[in-house]
């Protein structure tokens, strides 16, 4: 297997972005990376999207997105696991070019929410749940992912303060990235005052409905020393799988997959998660970010509510997280996030990230996450 | 365009909580499956879940998805039944201040939603108060 | 003797009350309570509707009849209100009481008696041995037209019998059905609500209907009104089945056990087959029960039952009637009413 690196990034503003189309959105996204990479070809396309199908009626991605990017006859695969689709996108990029397969690839991930309205929305995202014994009975995400936090809560004692806290932290770090979707601070009592959605959480629990793409482009690390590039590897990347209803979880109120996942990939870069220096991950709710920090290992099973009282993933803390804005801040068009994840890491091991770079930071890890955790995608990269 | 087909092949699931228990770890699928996520067995015996279980978490959902816009707010809960099994389901007929995890719920039939007002009418399970 | 070999209940648990109604349309709450003998009644939740109820009321039914449900030779639904205009209620019961797919079904209508009707069949199937036990529901989650008399009665519920001739709890001795076309009340296809003939549904249609269907079982039987522990008559208010008891000769003792609705309210096509419910309750091995049904159009299905010893083996296998009715209730007040009740008009 070869060393991977990542020679170019590009992400534009995400939003309600009413003027610009899928296509549109992934090819401006798309040409960053390209530019950024500077290279004049590619050897392969891997496009993150989790339901173009049901957001505007369009499919076979693979052929109109190399059309419009002016690359046909290039060959291009279209992934999805739900809104994992990003990670599950950049792990198979990082498998054509480890493999040999492949020099040149662009990951992208990309998502137009906004040509629908916000039921048919939370239908949408709803798929990602068991349709037939979770969504037949109503159930939405907000409602999964409350009924997770009311496990943890009871059995932790988690504070609905200390979920907010996680919103007011991206935030924070959000009102610093110009790409933004919400680039703006908020306050505990703006989380705790704002409407209901799914008791207990409110609508500033969750990440936004957002339109936008990300892209990387990867090539062997060889190659990348050559063109006189930063080089950022990926040096682990690790996937799992967990059952697709909540209710068939061990453990409701434990993300296993993103356990698994991450230790996969950190053994594979030969790293310990106190080595990382910083992490983006899918903060989808404010539970599952204190659940991924304790799922990751960054804290001990049932601290995450704790730890992020006590300033432990805050840009200067002991381990940022989300130092991008994550997904409540930055915005969440599904199958891009996971991509854009990596190029806030490579952004800030390169150094770039202005107000809101990790000081010294030489390692990141990225986790991306499908539903209630059926499926997990975890990178880590390191700036040689 | 009506696809009574998806919800006419769930019914023994809907109407009569057929499930099934792995010949070999005893593991009880529901809905019914061809692979024992446990042992990895594919030999199943029919069996029917019980009717009656312990509310493990819930919450109340305000932003429903459209089929269930009528609705809003309403209880859901993943519950575990008296063999083991966990199911999620609405949670009905619950005064405010009742819903709490550990309370007793027994299944009812009730109507889940109806495609308009010419549409098929879905039925299916609920959790009420025991 | 082929009879009844298990019978359960179904009530919704909200209930409106009179002076709830009354206040929205400046109608005389005092006067509908004395005068109708009505307190308040029952409101099906929008999960609810003919169908589940019936499912509900037969498993209760199943659990006191200690049958495999694969031995029901017939499943039959009286309702005026059910789900569909065509498909009919009794096929989703079957497949839920998981009777299918060796079964007669078969979906009633006869305005407030097509639950008897249903009784009638089954029980007729079972005594010429065509089938081995037989289901009959009556259910409805009938309508009242905003601001109409019938608002403050038109209420939601199901009884459920299970006819067969081993394990009876309740002999089946006499039937008898008196018929006659007259349209007291009536509901055309595509309209919401039922009209009636407001004064006419008294004399000339419910009490010449239930009175020749009780002169008639009572001669063909011969017997007299003191030869019963109990009577119930179909309720449409609280005054009527005193009225049509004491003009045929029974008692306010023999009707009270199942006169339910005061707190029920009229629940149509299950009227008087809980007033049954309720009696077999409370009955004891020996009783005589009478219960005349009637449903506008018109007609009357009387029944005569005998309780047999295992009467008491049954009771508390399933929900009492009366703990339905009384205990685990929810009062909803006139907007919540509307909106359970569809009466409020939506976007399209």
């Amino acid at each position: 297997m070869r060393d991977v690196a990542v020679i170019g990034i590009g992400m534009t503003k995400w939003g309600e972005l009413w003027e610009k189309s899928l296509r549109t959105i992934f090819v401006e996204t798309a040409l960053l990376a390209i530019d950024d990479a500077g290279v004049d070809r590619l050897d392969s396309m891997v496009v993150g999207c989790m339901s173009s199908g049901l957001f505007i009626g369009q499919e076979h991605l693979t052929s109109l997105l190399s059309d419009y990017l002016g690359k046909n006859p290039v060959p291009a695969a279209r992934v999805e696991s739900a809104c994992s689709s990003g990670g599950l996108a950049l792990r198979q990029g990082f498998i054509e070019v480890a493999s040999g397969m492949s020099d040149i690839v662009l990951v992208g991930g990309v998502e137009k929410m906004t040509d629908v309205t916000g039921c048919e929305a939370t239908y949408a995202l709803g798929t990602a749940a068991d349709q037939e014994y979770e969504g037949y009975h109503g159930l939405t995400f907000p409602g999964l992912y409350a009924m997770m936090a009311v496990a943890h809560m009871h059995k932790y004692g988690t504070t609905r303060e200390q979920l907010a806290m996680v919103a007011v932290k991206n935030h924070e770090n959000g009102s610093k990235n110009p790409l933004a979707q919400f680039p703006f601070k908020i306050s505990v009592e703006a989380v705790l005052q704002s409407v209901l959605v799914a008791d207990p959480l409110h609508i500033l629990d969750c990440s936004p409905i957002t339109d936008g793409a990300a892209a990387v482009i990867l090539c062997p690390a060889d190659m990348a020393k050559k063109m006189k590039k930063p080089v950022v590897r990926i040096t682990g990347s690790g996937q799992a799988t967990d059952t697709i209803a909540l209710s068939s979880r061990k453990d409701m109120a434990w993300l296993e997959s993103t356990h698994l996942a991450g230790q996969k990939a950190l053994a594979m870069a030969g790293q310990k998660i106190g080595d990382i220096d910083l992490f983006e991950v899918h903060d989808c709710f404010t539970i599952a970010e204190i659940m991924i920090t304790e799922a990751l290992g960054l804290v001990e099973r049932g601290r995450g509510g704790k730890a992020v009282e006590e300033g432990l993933t805050a840009l200067k803390g002991k381990f940022p997280v989300n130092p991008s804005g994550g997904l409540k801040a930055k915005g969440h068009p599904v199958g891009a996030t996971g991509v854009a994840q990596a190029v806030e890491v490579v952004k800030q091991l390169r150094g770039e990230a202005g107000e809101r770079q990790v000081k010294g930071a030489k390692r990141g890890l990225t986790q991306n996450m499908g539903g209630t955790g059926g499926s997990s995608l975890v990178h880590v990269f390191e700036a040689d | 365009m009506p696809n009574p087909s998806k919800y006419w092949r769930e019914i023994p699931q809907r109407y009569r909580l057929e499930a099934g228990k792995c010949t070999k770890c005893g593991f009880i699928a529901f809905p019914p499956r061809l692979v024992c996520p446990q042992c990895g067995n594919r030999k199943f015996e029919k069996t029917k879940l019980v009717d009656s279980g312990t509310i493990l978490t819930f919450t109340i959902i305000r932003v429903p998805p459209h089929q269930f816009e009528d609705q809003a707010p309403y209880a859901v809960g993943i519950a575990e039944l008296d063999d083991g099994v966990r199911l999620t389901a609405q949670i009905v007929d619950c005064d405010s201040g009742v819903l709490k995890i550990g309370m007793r719920v027994r299944i009812e039939f009730r109507k889940i939603y109806e495609e308009g007002a010419a549409g098929v009418i879905y039925y299916g399970y609920k959790f009420v108060p025991a | 003797m082929a009879g009844i070999v298990g019978y359960g209940a179904y009530i919704p648990r909200n209930r409106i009350k009179v002076e709830e109604i009354a206040k929205v349309w400046g109608a005389d709450a005092p006067g509908y309570k004395k005068g109708l003998m009505l307190e308040e009644k029952s409101v099906p939740s929008p999960d609810q509707d003919t169908i589940t109820m019936a499912v509900e009321a037969s498993k209760n039914a199943l659990k006191r009849a200690g049958i495999d449900p694969k031995a029901i030779g017939a499943v039959y639904v009286g309702s005026e209100s059910h789900p569909y205009a065509v498909k009919p209620s009794g096929t989703v019961l079957a497949e839920a009481i998981n009777a299918t797919p060796e079964v007669h079904t078969a979906d009633l209508e006869f305005a407030c008696k097509a639950g008897t009707e249903g009784m009638f069949i089954a029980l007729s199937l079972v005594q010429v041995g065509a089938i081995e036990y037989g289901l009959a529901v009556g259910a409805d989650t009938s309508q009242g037209a905003p601001g109409d008399a019938l608002e403050y009665s038109a209420a939601a519920g199901a009884a459920a019998f299970i006819f067969g001739k081993d394990k009876v709890v309740a002999e089946a001795l006499q039937t008898y059905s008196f018929t006659t076309d007259t349209p007291d009340f009536w509901r055309r296809e595509y309209q919401y609500y039922p009209q009636h003939g407001g004064r006419f549904t008294g004399d000339p249609a419910y009490f010449k209907h239930i009175t020749g269907a009780a002169e008639g079982i009572l001669a063909k039987a011969g017997m007299k009104p003191a030869d019963f522990n109990y009577v119930i008559f179909h309720q449409p208010n609280g005054k009527f089945p005193f009225r049509v008891g004491e003009m045929l000769g029974f008692t306010k003792k023999q009707i009270e056990p199942g006169w339910l609705v005061s707190k029920l309210g009229n629940t149509y096509s299950a009227s008087s087959p809980l007033g049954l419910t309720a009696t077999l309750d409370i009955s004891k091995p020996g009783d005589m029960i009478l219960i005349v049904s009637y449903g506008s159009g018109a007609g009357s299905d009387a029944f005569v039952f005998r309780v047999t010893e295992r009467i008491d083996e049954v009771k508390a296998l399933a929900p009492r009637t009366r703990d339905l009715l009384d205990k685990n209730k929810v009062y909803i007040d006139y907007g919540v009413y509307a909106k359970y009740r569809r009466k409020i008009r939506k976007a399209e």
